[in-house]
């Protein structure tokens, strides 16, 4: 049996240690997340020009196959395709085949027939990615556009792209994420890259019912209160709460929680004066932060949507690359 | 019929009852052990057999395995499912009642047993569904269903959810002497899980089920067998609390036993590091202290039992994202390998676990252990230690191909089986 990091590396990974697919932050080096910020860096650049397209997937076709509806990251990830030059391809399959009947397996052979050369996969299930990935023929990359509870890779690496453009580095940093950690796919992407990255300290703080077992074993600080997990803190990382999580028992009420663990301008003042305030979005105004701070001086959600295009573009390119490379050193054809 | 005569020599003899572990030969009679040691040599045999450098063990004993028939013939049948058994060294196996439909009626049973005779190489030895449909709401005919062959009473994988029932379940059972094998789990607390709520599910993102759900269960059966008095049976425990619950009970005196399935003492919930869905089983693979304190259940006889727990499956069925596949293993071909590597790693010695294969489940069903004092049915496989298989897709016999360790080498074989004193399976390779 291996390990979820050796597991992670070796589907993950071709031969040379370049990347050919992008399901989690498990398993892959400090020097390849900094190679994505790297990438991603330069396609900055891109956005910023009058005919925003580079052909680094021209002739190919990539499918954005949304098992769970998220208007946000699909259209990032199309516009990330689109600005590579690729050919896009949405479906809804939440709509449409499985609700069917059909068995994953089956869906995903038919969209095989159509050649297409990447899958972006959102799916309610943790894991469904690497199912995926297990499952299509050689060649085929596949972009985790977040499972289940599991993992949102490219959410975590704007985000690192985003503190790495405010702060320019990553060690000595303290970082606090804060809310539903339980159910945050986000959250156990973002404390790994943070971890990888070489940050000092990630805290997690939140009521005992919305943080995992063993959540110390992601390589994080549990706080209760915000004043002692934010203090001394240089980024904030506030989570989505959702309104499920009254009706689970696992809160007593918006209201509450947005007392407790709600950031507003009284709470900010816990941590750094020059602390940067991030949000994966949907926000949710007074539940999980209050409108002067989202839309104050440290704010930096909007910089994390515009970064998302970029880490996007990067990691789609990087993968293609890797699916290349590796069917070149199977084939004895340089690609 | 009478049968011709059989010493089995140089093998080493284990028999947890009668304290043997030496190497002798044993001779069969008439279907019957004759003579071991000495006695045996001396004897006039019609036929030979030189065991030297393998072990001689008693036939094994499952107390928990899913044939699937009647009604799942695409996941097994009993004729293939006990192919499979008498391969891995079962002479015996009791047949789950989840069946479809359930065994929860005389004519379920006498068509499990009616098929057994006529299709099965050992015996197979229906379980009854303690309640209707195993929804557990109302109990099940269980006088009826002793009656036409049922040899103890479970809710397949449903806990019992009501307290009221099941305590009225276990008073009934106990009225008429009957054994009561039930899978400890408080639903409300596993909920919706599937993997063990630890190390694994907080990288992963996993629904996890609490250790709580399981002890919290435990405790509750206990406290019901306590005052209902009936003869309890804990299947398939996970958790190493769960262990030191069942030999405190034990220790006051309350007829509880319990056993174990071999996946939980050789696996943890880091086998689904990579979303393997063979390793999706219920109750889930558990810590490293779990795997160690059920080791040494079974070590101290606390735990009576190893079962397969084996759950065949046709690959639709594993073939998806890990939580939406259905639980369970195709094991009963490598119990055998895997517990012989626990010996290996010296984690269990080979005589607990030939008891806990062996004896330990003869007694939690009231039968005579089987085992190689003169006179007893000559119920036994000869097992070649050392040799070594990998267990693949073309190599199980079993319908289900999701073994445990499958594309890896195991130690470990079964040369020869006998029931009943016939030989019933001869390996090929």
């Amino acid at each position: 049996m291996m390990t979820t990091d050796a597991s992670a590396r070796a589907l993950q990974l071709n031969a040379e240690g370049q990347l050919r697919h992008f399901l989690t932050i498990d398993g892959l080096d400090r020097p390849l997340l900094t190679q994505i910020l790297d990438t991603a860096d330069s396609f900055i650049e891109v956005g910023e020009r009058r005919i925003k397209k580079v052909p680094l997937l021209r002739g190919r076709t990539v499918v954005n196959l949304f098992f769970e509806s998220s208007t946000r990251t699909r259209s990032t990830f199309e516009l990330a395709a689109k600005r590579l030059s690729a050919d896009v391809l949405n479906l809804d399959i939440s709509t449409s085949a499985t609700s069917k009947g059909e068995s994953l397996s089956d869906t995903l052979l038919n969209l095989e027939a159509m050649a297409s050369d990447m899958f972006v996969v959102r799916h309610s299930r943790s894991g469904a990615p690497h199912f995926i990935a297990q499952s299509v023929t050689p060649g085929v990359a596949i972009i985790n556009a977040g499972d289940g509870r599991h993992a949102h890779p490219t959410q975590a690496m704007l985000d690192m792209l985003t503190i790495r453009q405010k702060k320019q580095r990553f060690e000595g940093l303290k970082v606090a994420i804060v809310g539903d950690v339980l159910h945050s796919r986000v959250a156990r992407s973002q404390i790994r890259a943070l971890n990888t990255l070489g940050a000092d300290e990630v805290r997690v703080v939140g009521p005992s019912t919305l943080l995992p077992r063993e959540v110390e074993s992601l390589g994080c600080k549990v706080c209760y209160d915000m004043r002692s997990g934010l203090k001394d803190i240089d980024v904030i990382i506030m989570l989505r709460l959702q309104r499920e999580r009254m009706e689970g028992a696992l809160l007593p009420s918006e209201r509450e929680f947005y007392k407790v663990y709600g950031l507003n301008t009284d709470k900010l003042a816990y941590a750094k004066p020059e602390a940067i305030v991030m949000h994966p979005g949907p926000i949710n105004r007074g539940v999980e932060i209050e409108s002067a701070v989202a839309d104050g001086p440290q704010s930096v959600i909007l910089n994390q949507v515009t970064n998302g295009i970029a880490i996007r573009m990067a990691v789609m390119s990087m993968a293609m690359s890797g699916q290349r490379a590796q069917q070149g050193l199977e084939t004895g054809v340089n690609a | 019929m009478s049968h011709p005569s059989l010493r089995i020599e140089h093998g080493r003899v284990i028999d947890p009852v009668a304290g043997l572990d030496a190497v002798q030969s044993l001779l069969i009679r008439d279907g019957k052990i004759a003579a071991t040691g000495a006695e045996a040599d001396a004897a006039h045999a019609d036929a030979v057999l030189d065991a030297a450098g393998g072990l001689i063990a008693p036939g094994f004993i499952d107390l928990y395995c899913n044939l699937r028939e009647p009604g799942n013939g695409q996941k097994g049948s009993i004729a293939s499912e006990t192919r499979a058994a008498v391969r891995g060294g079962y002479t015996t196996v009791c047949a789950a009642p989840d069946t479809s439909p359930v065994n929860d009626s005389s004519a379920i049973t006498h068509l499990i047993r009616d098929v057994a005779e006529r299709d099965a190489p050992i015996r197979v030895l229906p379980l009854g569904a303690a309640t209707k449909n195993l929804a557990g709401e109302l109990l099940s005919d269980m006088v009826g269903l002793s009656h036409a062959g049922c040899v103890a009473f479970s809710n397949g994988p449903a806990p019992l959810v009501n307290a009221r029932v099941l305590r009225r379940c276990m008073a009934y059972a106990k009225t008429f002497g009957m054994t009561l094998m039930l899978h400890p789990q408080n639903r409300s607390l596993a909920a919706d899980g599937f993997a063990h709520d630890g190390l694994v599910t907080a990288r992963l993102g996993l629904l996890g089920i609490p250790e709580v759900a399981e002890t919290a269960s435990v405790m509750e059966l206990i406290l019901l067998a306590e005052e209902t008095g009936v003869r309890l049976h804990l299947s398939q425990l996970s958790c190493a609390r769960s262990v030191e619950m069942v030999g405190d009970a034990r220790a006051r005196g309350v007829a509880v036993t319990a056993d174990v399935a071999m996946h939980h003492l050789v696996l943890t919930e880091e086998a689904l590091a990579g979303f393997d869905s063979r390793f999706h089983v219920e109750p889930p693979l558990r810590s490293e202290g779990d795997r160690k304190g059920l080791i040494e259940g079974v070590r101290a006889g606390v735990i009576d039992a190893i079962v397969s727990q084996h759950q065949p499956h046709d690959p639709a069925a594993k073939n998806a994202p890990l939580g939406d596949t259905e639980p369970g293993l195709s094991s009963i071909e490598s119990v055998l390998s895997l517990g012989l590597g626990l010996v290996e790693r010296d984690e269990l010695d080979l005589v607990s676990l030939v008891r806990a294969l062996t004896a330990g489940p003869a007694g939690v069903l009231g039968l005579t252990p089987t085992g190689f004092s003169a006179g007893q049915v000559a119920d036994l496989c000869w097992i070649d230690t050392h040799a070594i298989w990998t267990p693949g897709a073309q190599s199980l016999f079993s319908v289900g191909k999701h073994a445990p360790i499958l594309g890896e080498p195991l130690k470990g074989l079964v040369n020869r089986v006998w029931c009943a004193g016939e030989q019933v399976y001869t390996r090929q390779d």
